[in-house]
This record gives structure tokens, C-alpha cells and sequence, in this order.
């Protein structure tokens, strides 16, 4: 508690957030890992620059790279990382409307045409991507 | 239904609390009663000391916000059967010191607000004599919703930024300073640019949301301050681009 002057030469009462306030509720629970996702997104950078970096250094470095790869804690990591990459994704689709209002000849566009948008760009990416994976 | 429901109102009064505490009160339920009538009933029945800010009692003048079981509320606009059976607790707004009783200090909102200057800003005075300055309905939807802002200050309590860093200068006043920005008289984008890009302004923001799911207007505090970033970001680049040009 700390007592501050207000003017009327009373103390105020001035309330001091707790640690814990993001697991008061479940809202500010899930800004809370949206803003974690982020440490998520980056190891996700930082793995893809270490597959690019260890393929250019060769084979012997890139089946070391692989070993890395599949060694179990690593493979945990990467499904827990995916976990919030995607939770980063939505989150962010559904957050790009409040952002972004898109106007089409004077006149807003809805919210949900926005994110659909969006989810078409990822779906199409996705494919372009699993193409190139497969073939 | 129950007769009567319990409010559990915070109390503090400076003279002799160190810190606040809860006093349970019984008011009548009725179904077209809001926690508003609930507090009244008390200061006129039971305990005329308790000390509440409240005026217009329909949702205009933006006084009687308090929390009302944990979330930030206008009292006039809470019917106690919607909390039904109670306690009800009822707490003055969060993030803001407390005065007294439900009573807030809401020096640090005045003072941040006209920090924005939200006003219409003009390169040039337009004579009375020339008339009204005409806006299309497109014109006034640019803004229309920025302006129904009642201060209440439900989103500064609402916002987990604000209450962490009170510098931060919050939703509300980010917000007025939209409503003006995307007025099509207005000319003080530039004056409101320095305000805006200080750390302690859009960029503190980390876009919990909480104040526009809190607002009662719709006003939607949490999407002008993203819809600003983007704005800072563009005029920072278009410094770089044409150096001394402004915005």
C-alpha cells in the first residue's frame, strides 16, 4: 500500500497490480501466451536459418544437422513450437481487421472477408509448399 | 426470485483505514433495478457516508464505473439480477488511485487527455460567416465511432498496460486523438504525431484488447491504436523517404 497525496490533502489508496494479474482471467491468460508465442516464432527463424545454413556446409554437416533434427527433446520442442506458431496465427488473422480496416470503393470491408483472405493465403502458401516438399 | 441481493462494497476512508475493506450491504432485488439503485439504496436506507461518483444514470456522462464482480463497469448499466444471487462485489475502478470509498482520483486521465489535443485543429480559421464545414456521411463514419467516447475510463481499467505503467497515456485519449486525426476538418495530425510516437504513447501498447471488449460504447480503443501504428510506421518511413517534408 502506498499513500499518495491527492490534492485534498487526504492520502489515496494506490493498488498495486499483483505478478500473477494475466491468470486472473482468461482473456489476459491468453494475451499472455499470444505475447510467448513470440520466443516460438523466433526458434522457428532461427531453426530454418540453421537448416539453410548446414545444407550450404555440405552433406556431412547436413546429416549432422538431421541428427539434431530427430534427437527426441528437439522433436518435443519443434511440436510445442508449432503448437504457438499456429496459436500465433490465428490470433494474428483475427487481430489484422482492427489493424488494417480495408475500404473497396469508399465502403469497409467486413472483418470476416479480411481473415478469409488471409486464410486463403495461407492455404494456398501451404500447398505451394507441400508441393515442393513432396515432388 | 430472491428478495433482496448483497452487495459487497468496497470501503475505504482515508482517516482511518489503512486499506480498503468490504461491507456487505442487503438491497432489494428488482428486476429493473442496477447496481447504481443498489448504491443509492444504500446511501439513502443504510449508510448515507458511502461515497460513489454517479450523474446522469443512463449510460451518457460516464461517472459510475467501478468494478462490479472483478470487471470494469458502468453501475447504471449493470442490473443486479444479471449477477444474481450475489455477493455482489462492487470495487472502485481498477488501475486508478482510490479517494475514497468507490471514489477514484482521475487527476492523471484530465491531465493526459488534452495532451492529444482533441479539438479540432486548423491550419486556418474559417470565418462563422462562411457557413458550417460540410462533411459527406462517408466523412463522418471515418470518425463517427471514435467520438462516442464518454470518458469513463472503463478501458484505463480494463488495460493491464495502463496499471503496470500509469505513463502510459491509455486507450481513451489514443483513441480521441483518432477521432480527430480522421476528421476531414481537421489539421492536427502532425501536432498529435509527437504525443502519439513517444514511447509512452501507441508503441506502449501491446494489444491485450481488454478495453474495447470493456467500453460501452463500441468506441473500440484497442483497433484505433493499432490502426495508429500502422499510421506512425508509414509517416516514419515517408521521413526517411523525403527527409524535412513532414507529414
Amino acid at each position: 500500500m502506498t499513500g499518495t497525496g491527492t490534492g485534498t490533502g487526504q492520502r489515496a489508496y494506490r493498488p498495486r497490480m499483483s505478478l500473477w494479474w494475466w491468470a486472473r482471467k482468461r482473456s489476459y491468460t491468453l494475451f499472455i501466451l499470444r505475447e510467448l508465442s513470440s520466443v516460438f516464432v523466433a526458434w522457428f527463424v532461427l531453426f530454418t536459418l540453421l537448416t539453410v545454413w548446414s545444407v550450404a556446409r555440405g552433406e556431412e554437416r547436413y546429416e549432422q544437422f538431421l541428427d539434431f533434427a530427430s534427437n527426441p527433446l528437439v522433436v518435443a520442442l519443434n511440436v510445442l513450437a508449432l503448437a504457438f506458431l499456429l496459436f500465433h496465427t490465428v490470433t494474428w488473422f483475427n487481430l489484422t481487421p482492427k489493424a488494417m480496416p480495408v475500404k473497396v470503393r469508399g465502403r469497409r470491408v467486413p472483418s470476416t472477408v479480411v481473415i478469409a483472405a488471409q486464410w486463403l493465403g495461407f492455404v494456398v502458401v501451404s500447398a505451394f509448399v507441400v508441393w515442393l516438399v513432396v515432388s | 426470485m430472491a428478495d433482496s441481493i448483497t452487495l459487497r462494497v468496497t470501503r475505504y476512508q482515508p482517516e482511518v483505514d489503512d486499506e480498503p475493506r468490504a461491507q456487505d450491504f442487503d438491497v432489494p432485488l428488482r428486476e429493473n433495478w442496477v447496481v447504481l439503485d443498489g448504491l443509492n439504496y444504500i446511501k439513502d436506507r443504510l449508510d448515507g457516508t458511502l461515497s460513489y461518483r454517479w450523474s446522469c444514470r443512463m449510460g451518457i456522462c460516464g461517472s459510475c464505473g467501478m468494478m462490479v464482480d472483478g470487471e470494469p463497469a458502468l453501475t447504471c448499466a449493470t442490473f443486479l439480477v444479471d449477477h444474481a444471487p450475489g455477493p455482489i462485489r462492487v470495487e472502485p475502478l481498477a488501475n486508478f488511485p482510490v479517494v475514497r470509498d468507490l471514489v477514484v482520483d482521475i487527476g492523471d486521465f484530465l491531465e493526459k487527455l488534452p495532451r492529444v489535443s482533441p479539438w479540432i485543429v486548423r491550419d486556418d480559421d474559417i470565418p462563422v460567416d462562411e457557413g458550417e464545414s460540410l462533411q459527406t456521411p462517408e466523412e463522418l463514419a471515418d470518425y463517427k465511432q471514435y467520438s462516442m467516447c464518454i470518458n469513463c475510463m472503463l478501458c484505463y481499467s480494463a488495460c493491464p498496460v495502463y496499471g503496470l505503467d500509469p505513463d502510459f497515456i491509455g486507450p481513451a485519449a489514443i483513441a480521441l486523438a483518432q477521432r480527430y486525426n480522421l476528421d476531414s476538418r481537421d489539421d492536427g495530425a502532425a501536432k498529435r504525431l509527437d504525443v502519439l510516437i513517444h514511447p509512452d504513447g501507441v508503441w506502449g501498447c501491446t494489444f491485450v484488447g481488454e478495453c474495447t471488449t470493456a467500453c460501452p460504447k463500441d468506441v473500440d480503443p484497442a483497433g484505433a491504436i493499432q490502426r495508429y501504428k500502422l499510421t506512425a510506421a508509414m509517416e516514419t518511413i515517408k521521413s526517411y523517404v523525403s527527409p524535412g517534408g513532414g507529414p
